[in-house]
């Protein structure tokens, strides 16, 4: 169950645009070369290249997320998903092309600065990464710790209280996370993400593992998440599942490149057989 | 590189110890997980230390003393005992036993969390994995072994003065001028010395093994594996270049 609280230490942020409301027409196709749409652009890739040895992983790939919009990149295990979305949070260094986000370019950016930027982007691992030495309130309060915005004790009892009650998990803060369910590390992993209140939320395949009444559960949770705290998404999946219930906007990488980009609906009729596989 | 193993981990340690003199002395300090290390790796160590110290001591007299009194030369088994301990089997020991808890639990955790993405979620979050988790752990075992040496030193010479008094009678006061009478500073000091190199490298290897694990839980058991067993290595190592400066200076 989602609380839509009214956030007693955090600013609301503005409203959702009309282009990241569920259920919405999702916009047409957005290039890199065509950034003249009505809502700001948070994070562009431009003609990015990443190579593991012979290994071409990604190829002059290029997407852009608008503020407050979901999208999804779309492919086949192993077609590097996850490496874009490790390359855009700077823990990957692309060979050729540009990352900006939130108008920095991901490159340039001095340890401190990018320390800065991750404050900004949040990231759900598809492992979920909880620390196991740490509880469900150790784990929430880290990143909050050590971006060094400092809070007074007060304030972050009712910060975890918060992102817990977002995620549903209210009564877990005293827990370890080995004593967790599967499904429930994947929402203490987005509390996590969700304290710092970040501008966008990057998630690695966050229904992978988990059985299907628990991964519509978490698709649903993406969505609220995306309604309350009005950030951008980009979701790295292959659970179609997911995909539907989740995107704007429906990126397909493939061969390392940006296959076709479109809506749900649109992709879905498209006659291409390479595209049709996934939506069969 | 995959045909010259031995060089490529000498290489990548290299690179590693070099990190941590660079990265390991500018802020920002992790004072607060240091503390918690040098509990985990000092103080949780404490009973098995002590319980190899006891039985060392007690051992090597035991041992000792029937071909000590073939002699007649039994009040020299103090003064032998001591300087056995101190010079030699205390730091070994202790380092070995160390090796095998602290350096195999330093590999599978970091490895653990590699695998597992923990590492990556910390530098997502404002935090420098290499600080936060290699020089916090590094300077812990670095510190915490000679503690531990000094501590298994103790209790070994008062389980040999024990093991004494099994088939004699002797005070504590003559056991220790006994011991105190033979040892100088050249036989205390190199040997105390050098449990601070050996503590920097089971931390080092245990670091370097679980930080760059990989292959998922079979990683995690080789790098704890190889953790002991490099850690063991290059303990004796050492001990064999410390013999050879002790010598050069004069002091064995």
């Amino acid at each position: 169950m989602l609380l839509m609280l009214p956030g007693p230490i955090l600013t609301s942020k503005p409203a959702p645009t009309a282009a990241a409301t569920p259920g919405a027409a999702a916009p047409s196709a957005i290039t890199p070369t065509s950034l003249t749409a009505p809502a700001e652009t948070v994070l562009t890739v431009e003609h990015v290249d990443k190579s593991f040895g012979d290994n071409h992983v990604l190829r002059d790939f290029s997407l852009a997320l608008r503020r407050g919009e979901n999208v999804v990149v779309l492919g086949k295990s192993g077609s590097g998903k996850s490496v874009l979305i490790k390359c855009i949070i700077g823990l990957l260094l692309p060979d050729r092309g540009c990352i900006t986000v939130l108008g920095q370019d991901v490159a340039g950016l001095s340890h401190q600065q990018m320390d800065e930027l991750r404050a900004r982007v949040g990231f759900l691992f598809q492992s979920n990464a909880l620390y196991d030495s740490m509880t469900v309130r150790e784990n929430l309060l880290f990143p909050l710790r050590r971006h060094w915005l400092q809070h007074r004790r007060a304030e972050e009892d009712a910060l975890v209280r918060q992102v817990l009650d977002d995620v549903g998990l209210a009564q877990t803060a005293d827990l370890m996370p080995a004593e967790l369910s599967g499904g429930m590390r994947k929402r203490i992993a987005l509390a996590r993400t969700l304290i710092l209140r970040p501008d966008i939320i990057l998630y690695d395949e966050p229904t992978t593992g988990l059985d299907p009444v628990t991964s519509r559960e978490i698709s649903h949770l993406i969505r609220q998440v995306q309604q309350k705290y009005n950030a951008s998404a980009l979701i790295i999946a292959h659970d179609m599942s997911c995909v539907r219930l989740t995107a704007d906007r429906v990126a397909l990488l493939l061969d390392g490149c940006c296959y076709a980009e479109g809506s749900y609906a649109e992709l879905a009729a498209r006659p291409d057989p390479r595209i049709h596989e996934f939506f069969a | 590189m995959p045909n010259y193993p031995i060089l490529a981990l000498t290489g990548g340690l290299a690179r590693f110890a070099s990190r941590f003199f660079r990265d390991g002395f500018r802020p920002r300090y992790e004072v607060g997980e240091w503390l918690y290390q040098c509990y985990v790796v000092g103080y949780q160590s404490l009973p098995l230390v002590g319980v190899t110290g006891f039985i060392m001591g007690i051992v090597l007299t035991l041992q000792s003393r029937p071909t000590m009194a073939q002699f007649g030369a039994e009040s020299w088994i103090p003064a032998m005992v001591g300087l056995t301990i101190i010079r030699e089997m205390g730091p070994i020991i202790t380092a070995l036993i160390f090796a095998g808890k602290i350096g195999s639990s330093i590999g599978a955790e970091l490895g653990s969390m590699r695998v597992t993405e923990q590492i990556d979620a910390m530098e997502v979050s404002g935090t420098n994995p290499f600080k936060y988790l290699v020089v916090t752990r590094v300077l812990a075992t670095t510190l915490m072994l000679p503690m531990l040496t000094l501590l298994a030193d103790a209790i070994a010479l008062y389980a040999s003065y024990i093991g004494l008094n099994m088939r004699g009678v002797t005070t504590l006061a003559l056991f220790v001028n006994n011991i105190l009478g033979r040892l100088t500073f050249g036989d205390a000091l190199p040997a105390f010395v050098k449990t601070f190199f050996f503590g920097f490298a089971v931390g080092l290897i245990g670091c370097y093994k679980g930080y760059y694990a990989d292959k998922g839980t079979e990683g995690v058991g080789q790098a704890a594996n190889s953790a002991v067993v490099v850690s063991s290595l290059v303990i004796f190592i050492l001990d064999l270049v410390a013999v050879q400066i002790t010598g050069l200076l004069g002091l064995n």
